[in-house]
């Protein structure tokens, strides 16, 4: 088992996943302030941070490049290790993916019709998975040529936090597509037929979405012809870095049983893919005040409530409240049983409910007390 | 009656809000109370996957429609199932097979972004015109996707202006921006970040979409403390009302007394705020459901909500006719 804060000095890359609304983006942003407070140049991607945090990361504006963070604003005490630094980035989808082109295009020319192409535009804008790509994408480029010691990377809110991991490849597979790579060929003899089935097919589509979005899709594969090998390579190196021992994955939820049902997935889908949950880091945990039993409580809750005057009315109200209390942390620790056995030696984080949203750098702070107080 | 009256006001209510905010708790909530009037409730479930059936103690959704409780049925339609249906009904059976097994239904989907989401509504709609309940709740997408899932018709006819995917797209607007047939519910917590996002996805629908909203779900808001909320927190008053009805406790359970009380002081007070910013920011009623210390949401809870959901709209009309 390694602690959280082992993690933060010691990996290259931490992988902030899980569902929605769990507080990914506030564990990321936390995990990289620590980093820089122990002495590492970091950077931290972000994808759609709440207005509050992404200006208290400066982010007001979506940057594709990492912009630092004034050493004041993150250390305004100076107490922090000397020689870290903090960097911020806002993930844009299209305008990484738009360089990805650039890069791999044989040409200007080659580059530029597959820009212009609309049905490029869908895929670099719209397509889902696209994001969960592209924040990997970003994630390769800063590891290849960012000199950072620190990459915190958040992923994108879907539903199933795990589209990232299948993104590439599914993104290939979209560029792979075997009826329309056939149009691609009309004068190899052998693909003729298989090249006249396709033919009617398409014609079978216009029927139903017109002929310009067809039109458009044959355009657009015509114009990507030569770059499927450079994309193919580039995604496999992304999941050659995913697997590397120098990055982790930090597995986030919130004791909500939803959320925890969609981490345990997580985590089953992310064994099924050979990678390891390095962390699991729990949000917004109702602390156990007292650790009676609730039924206790409320036998006592009753007790003093058939008594007569205020301050029993009172002392009623206040065991019948700790009960339930009492009876959330219960139920929290229930649900999180089962996770925290399958991540297996992971380091556990528990982040109490503080009762309020956290996005200035002091609320920041207090959340990594409790992340790298996590063995 | 008044509850009548308000889901009658439109056969379609699509109930729309971030993930977590419990959206599917609501759409069962909503169903149960419209069922306790005698109407017939369809449930759609869009995603293929929520609690929604666990909510009434049942089995998996299906493509099949399924009873949940007496008046209220409940079925799935993914945009899979909504585009093979949508090619078996336009003779195109065949191609439909090939489609899917290609993977060349990712492409042309790609294509014409926004046709899984036409496709669903096309279907929604399709069930409105055919009276099969007299109100249809639509579980709509979880985040940001429910707006891009309410514009997807009005990008989608600007982008393709023939075939028969583009007449799909204009009936499909035609529903979403009539309030006699349809309105949107978005839910939501009474907490900072969630009533910002609201706030402006409410905007982004009304300005952008046409479609119009019906009132605002807060859920999940925990009752104050009794009225003497603030008179429970502290330790020492703790020790003066064990000390006159003849109790010595120790320090430890003072601490978890106090505590505990002021957490709830706290929360219940940051919540009411909160629902007070939304109030002034987004001009539409607020229906408030609470939240529940000792369960994870069942049948018994969704009664529960139901309660208070017609209670609460009861009261919107008494507010409209004042």
């Amino acid at each position: 088992m390694t602690a959280i804060a082992d993690l933060v000095d010691q990996r290259h890359i931490l992988i902030c996943c899980g569902t929605g609304g769990v507080g990914k983006t506030t564990t990321a942003a936390t995990l990289a302030i620590e980093g820089a407070r122990r002495g590492r140049d970091t950077v931290v991607v972000t994808i759609d941070p709440a207005k509050r945090l992404a200006n208290t990361l400066g982010l007001e504006h979506l940057s594709n490049a990492p912009r630092e963070i004034p050493r004041d604003i993150w250390d305004p005490a100076r107490d922090a290790t000397p020689g870290g630094h903090l960097h911020a980035m806002m993930l844009d989808t299209e305008t990484t993916f738009d360089q990805l082109v650039q890069t791999y295009a044989l040409d200007g020319e080659q580059a530029q019709r597959i820009l212009e192409n609309r049905f490029y535009r869908n895929i670099a804008g719209a397509l889902s998975g696209t994001q969960e790509y592209m924040a990997m994408e970003k994630l390769y480029e800063l590891h290849d040529r960012g000199g950072f010691d620190l990459i915190v990377v958040d992923t994108p809110p879907t539903r199933h936090a795990l589209d990232f991991l299948d993104a590439p490849r599914r993104l290939t597979r979209l560029l792979d597509n075997r009826v329309f790579r056939l149009l691609m060929v009309p004068t190899r003899t052998t693909l003729r037929v298989g090249t006249m089935a396709a033919q009617a097919f398409l014609r079978t589509i216009s029927r139903v979405v017109g002929t310009e979005p067809v039109d458009d899709v044959v355009a657009f594969f015509r114009a990507f012809e030569g770059m499927e090998e450079g994309f193919r390579d580039r995604a496999a190196e992304v999941m050659k870095l995913l697997a590397a021992d120098e990055t982790a994955f930090v597995l986030i939820t919130s004791p909500r049983r939803d959320a925890v049902e969609e981490a345990e997935y997580f985590a089953q889908r992310l064994a099924d893919g050979e990678f390891a949950v390095d962390a699991l880091v729990v949000n917004r945990v109702h602390i156990q005040y007292w650790g009676v039993a609730p039924d206790v409580l409320r036998t006592r809750a009753l007790e003093l409530g058939a008594e007569p005057g205020d301050a029993a009315a009172r002392l009623a109200l206040r065991y019948e409240n700790l009960a339930e209390f009492e009876d959330v942390a219960g139920r929290e620790r229930r649900e999180l049983a089962g996770l925290e056995e399958r991540i297996g030696d992971a380091s556990v984080a528990h982040v109490p409910e503080l009762g309020h949203d956290v996005h200035d750098f002091t609320a920041l702070r207090a959340v990594a007390d409790h992340l790298l107080a996590a063995g | 009656m008044d509850l009548e009256r308000f889901c009658a006001t439109s056969r379609v209510v699509i109930v729309a809000g971030k993930g977590g905010v419990g959206k599917t708790t609501v759409t069962a909530a909503l169903a149960t109370a419209a069922a306790r009037t005698g109407m017939s409730v369809l449930i759609v479930e869009v995603e293929g996957k929520s609690g929604l059936a666990s909510c009434f103690g049942e089995a998996a959704l299906t493509y099949e429609e399924a009873e949940l409780r007496p008046g209220v049925r409940a079925r799935t339609l993914t945009p899979d199932d909504a585009l093979l249906e949508y090619l078996d009904d336009h003779g195109m059976r065949r191609i439909s097979k090939r489609l899917s097994r290609s993977g060349a239904l990712d492409v042309v989907a790609t294509a014409v972004p926004g046709m899984r989401d036409i496709l669903v509504l096309g279907k929604v709609k399709q069930l409105e015109r055919a009276n099969v309940a007299d109100l249809i709740i639509l579980d709509a997408p979880a985040a940001g996707h429910a707006v891009s899932f309410l514009l997807s018709a009005r990008g989608l006819l600007d982008a393709v202006r023939v075939g028969a995917i583009n007449r799909q797209a204009a009936e499909v607007v035609e529903l979403l921006t009539d309030p006699s047939r349809c309105q949107v519910m978005l839910v939501t917590l009474p907490e900072e970040t969630p009533v910002n996002e609201l706030i402006e996805t409410a905007y982004t629908i009304e300005d952008r979409a046409g479609v119009a909203l019906g009132p605002i779900v807060v859920n999940s808001c925990v009752p104050p403390l009794g009225t003497a909320g603030g008179a429970l927190r502290d330790e020492d008053g703790v020790r003066a009302d064990a000390l006159a009805v003849g109790l010595t406790l120790e320090d430890g359970e003072v601490r978890a007394l106090a505590d505990a009380a002021s957490f709830r002081d706290d929360l219940a007070r940051r919540q009411a705020e909160q629902c007070a910013r939304l109030a002034e920011r987004l001009p539409l009623p607020q229906l408030r459901l609470p939240y529940f210390f000792t369960a994870d949401v069942g049948s018994a809870e969704i009664e529960i909500l139901a309660d208070e959901l017609s209670v609460g709209i009861a009261s919107l009309d008494d507010l409209a006719a004042r």
